[in-house]
């Protein structure tokens, strides 16, 4: 990838109250100097923060997200790190759907006492969004498109499935759910990536329709996906009773969005 | 989910030199006008330090004179600071939860020296973000908690000895864990003590027996603290005593009282090569067992270890120990000739400068030594040692001959002493020691509320400086213990009811049980229990439904942080 001269990429991070911002705190009181492309907003625990909140930072344009929490075993609410953990590797998913780079959504821990990893961390996280460049400059698209990739994208982590099924994995992977059965990490990772594709195409199809009422070779077009996957996704939005059937034209049935 | 909306709030700004340590990088008076421009902004103004007593009254004057109903500080930490700014707010009549930090200091100015364009720039993105949050931030009432009127001390050195005891007399039921099977720590070995001279066990000695003796101490030897779980006034803990078992109780406060180990110079100056080249440390127990015979010639070399590459800090007691444990030789054998190769002698106040001046006329020769031209040990002949300096007074190469070379090095510290810095939640610094949460503001405070340090752990102490802390920590220790209650941080987990499915995933995910699925009229509803709640918000980022919001750090201030930060990009 060819570097964008002149770019300063904006980036910013969540930070735990308890760890990693007092970890950069240390930063300072050592003078350990990193680039000042970082903003810092104080959470109480990296648990705090919610999916769509990391969302909102890029369709508002930012170019990276750090989410930094106390090592593993050492959060102050005990378990809160872990959820992070698990919501964030959802988060980088969606995020690659949309055709940015997982790699702009840094999840890390810091402690209290690291103030030179802290450094360390904002140093190389600034250096690898400047490799990567722009929101733009990376996917190739007009930053409207992309805006509403990101606002769909958004709109799936929103989705009550996907957030259920994530805040389950611990629970799934690590111990046999009510029927005595466990599912391995692979099997969740797998389950979690179709869920993720799904609500994705889904969120797309609504954004694509706006009030027209569309055939699905149609909406195929406008989303960039095969019709047979598209039919499939509009079947189950029927489901959902978030798009209506109006009839069919020609050999191909068209539908709207509800409540249109 | 509450939505009060305040008409148009009042925000004013403090932004805060910090002497030079902001003002010497941003542009403190360009980011006071840019604060002036932000949306609900009614005032701004710079301080030399807004903590100071004058800082802290123009807050209080801005929130009279121009009504303020929000306070930004633009100033350093709110982990140290935010407690001190709340309390001025709260002073005036203005609730504690409308106040607000941006952290242009240790998160900001001090990272960014070399840069003082984007420092500013930065520092005007992080007054912006703290205006959007303060302009929705809503005042809230506390809930208050019980304080268990005891603590846990942990190391039963001096220091730990003596923090113990202040508490267990008044009242208060305090448990001793030392890992070693005696307590005593450092003063173990130690001979006699400077400046008193008095013998370091007999001091020690009458302490121990003290906590012994006291009912309000239970002492564990050979006991680690094994895990720490809880908060300020309900610590749980868990003590791993020898191999055996597990002892559990609960404190409403904790003291780390460590103490420290002494550097092993190992292959400098010769030592472990030569028999005769030993530690200061060694040197003690030599002179306490009164094994030392024949001594001619006495070589010190101070700041071996020390003040240089990877530990760069100056021990402060090995000068003091140095001359104590000359004046001691000096005392036991009228002629031993005794040399001491120095960088610089720290022997501040007017006690040790006296007790210095004294060791002088008893005739302790001192060599000061360029840490570039190190001294260098070599063997002679009769199983002498050489010791070869450039004597940087009269620009000189010397050699002396000496039977016993003695090197003075660093307390550093415990290698166990980042675990336990795990298990509390609490800093080390860069050297290794415990990091107090304000060098100069709180010097016995962590920043987690209700732990404590005193005695090396924290830095190197001597005995006096030790028990001094000792003092300082129990006394800050003792204040929510005499309090028994504290109020607990507005932080909780708020269900909208409307939204709530019942659904159950926040019951699971909250480690505390703050949170439970009840039956309401309008069916199966979580319920937030308030004075189990800690407020980190894991049921909220993951509620399915959205339904659960954090107090004081909502979606909607979360936002609106977000949005302020990109406005000027976009």
């Amino acid at each position: 990838m060819i570097s964008q001269e002149g770019f300063e990429p904006d980036v910013l991070g969540f930070l735990c109250n308890w760890c990693s911002y007092a970890g950069a705190d240390l930063a300072g009181v050592s003078r350990f100097q990193y680039p000042p492309n970082v903003r810092i907003i104080r959470v109480m625990c990296s648990a705090r923060v919610d999916p769509t909140i990391v969302l909102e930072a890029f369709i508002r344009g930012l170019d990276g997200v750090m989410v930094l929490g106390c090592h593993l075993g050492d959060c102050h609410y005990m378990t809160g790190n872990y959820y992070t953990e698990k919501r964030m590797k959802t988060t980088k998913n969606v995020l690659k759907s949309t055709g940015l780079s997982p790699d702009r959504l840094l999840i890390d821990w810091v402690s209290a006492a690291e103030g030179e990893h802290f450094a360390a961390l904002v140093k190389d996280f600034t250096e690898r969004i400047r490799k990567l460049g722009s929101l733009g400059n990376e996917t190739h698209l007009e930053l409207h498109q992309l805006k509403k990739r990101l606002v769909a994208a958004k709109e799936a982590l929103a989705q009550e499935k996907l957030r259920w099924l994530v805040g389950r994995e611990m629970e799934l992977v690590d111990s046999a759910n009510v029927f005595e059965e466990k599912v391995s990490q692979k099997e969740f990772d797998q389950l979690m990536l179709q869920i993720i594709e799904k609500e994705f195409s889904k969120r797309r199809i609504l954004q694509s329709m706006q009030g027209e009422a569309l055939s699905i070779r149609e909406i195929a077009q406008r989303v960039g996906a095969s019709p047979r996957e598209v039919l499939r996704n509009v079947v189950s939005l029927e489901h959902e009773g978030l798009v209506l059937f109006v009839g069919v034209e020609g050999n191909s049935p068209k539908y709207r969005r509800a409540g249109g | 989910m509450e939505h009060r909306r305040i008409e148009t709030p009042k925000i004013g700004v403090f932004i805060c030199h910090c002497g030079i340590n902001i003002g010497g990088v941003i542009k403190v008076p360009e980011v006071v006008q840019y604060a002036k421009k932000l949306p609900n902004v009614v005032y701004a103004e710079e301080n030399l330090y807004t903590c100071s007593s004058e800082g802290l009254s123009k807050i209080k004057e801005g929130i009279q004179e121009h009504h303020l109903d929000r306070v930004i500080v633009a100033s350093c930490t709110p982990r140290t600071h935010e407690s001190l700014f709340r309390a001025t707010c709260t002073e005036v009549g203005l609730n504690k939860y409308l106040f607000e930090m941006a952290n242009i200091r240790d998160q900001c100015s001090w990272v960014h020296m070399k840069d003082p364009e984007a420092a500013t720039e930065k520092a005007k993105d992080l007054v912006r973000m703290a205006v959007a949050k303060a302009s929705l931030l809503h005042p809230q009432e506390e809930t208050e908690i019980d304080v268990i009127p005891s603590a846990l001390v942990v190391g039963g050195g001096i220091a730990g000895i003596t923090t113990a005891l202040c508490l267990a007399n008044q009242g208060f039921s305090v448990y001793i864990v030392e890992k070693e099977a005696k307590m005593g720590g450092m003063l173990r070995y130690l001979h006699k003590l400077y400046p008193t001279m008095r013998n370091a066990s007999e001091v020690l000695n009458q302490l121990v027996n003290e906590a012994k003796a006291s009912k309000n101490i239970e002492i564990l030897t050979s006991s680690v603290v094994k895990e720490v779980k809880g908060f300020i006034g309900n610590f749980e803990v868990a003590i791993q005593k020898g191999d055996e078992k597990t002892v559990n109780f609960e404190v409403g406060t904790i003291i780390v009282a460590t103490g420290a180990t002494d550097f092993e110079p190992v292959g400098m100056y010769g030592y472990k090569k030569f028999d005769n080249v030993i530690t200061q440390l060694q040197l003690e127990q030599l002179l306490k067992k009164g094994r030392l015979q024949n001594l001619k010639r006495v070589v010190m070399i101070q700041c071996v270890g020390s003040r240089q590459e990877g530990r760069s800090y100056c021990s402060r007691i090995c000068c003091m120990t140095a001359l104590k444990n000359s004046k001691l030789i000096r005392e036991s054998y009228p002629d031993a000739n005794i040399h001491i190769f120095y960088r610089d002698l720290q022997t501040y106040g007017q006690e040790y400068e006296k007790y210095y001046r004294e060791v002088q006329e008893k005739g302790v020769k001192f060599i000061k030594y360029l840490p570039e031209k190190p001294p260098e040990v070599s063997l002679g002949e009769n199983g002498k040692l050489n010791v070869n300096v450039y004597h940087s007074l009269i620009n000189k190469q010397i050699e002396i001959s000496a039977d016993l070379v003695v090197l003075s090095t660093p307390l550093i510290q415990h290698e166990d002493a980042k675990e336990l810095s795990q298990k509390l939640k609490v800093p080390l610094g860069p050297s290794g020691f415990f990091l107090e949460a304000h060098v100069k503001l709180r010097p016995v405070d962590f920043a987690t509320d209700g732990v404590f340090v005193c005695g090396s752990a924290h830095w190197p102490a001597d005995v006096g400086e030790s028990i001094s802390q000792a003092y300082g920590a129990a006394s800050r220790a003792s204040i929510p213990m005499s309090l028994k209650r504290l109020h607990t941080e507005a932080l909780n987990a708020l269900v909208d009811e409307e939204i709530c499915s019942g659904c159950g995933l926040c019951e699971l995910t909250c480690p505390f049980a703050a949170i439970r699925i009840e039956e309401t009229k309008k069916g199966r509803k979580a319920k937030v229990i308030a004075a189990s709640c800690k407020g980190c918000g894991a049921c909220g980022a993951g509620c399915p439904q959205m339904a659960i919001s954090m107090q004081h750090f909502t979606d909607e201030q979360l936002l609106a942080q977000i949005a302020a930060l990109a406005e000027v990009k976009s």
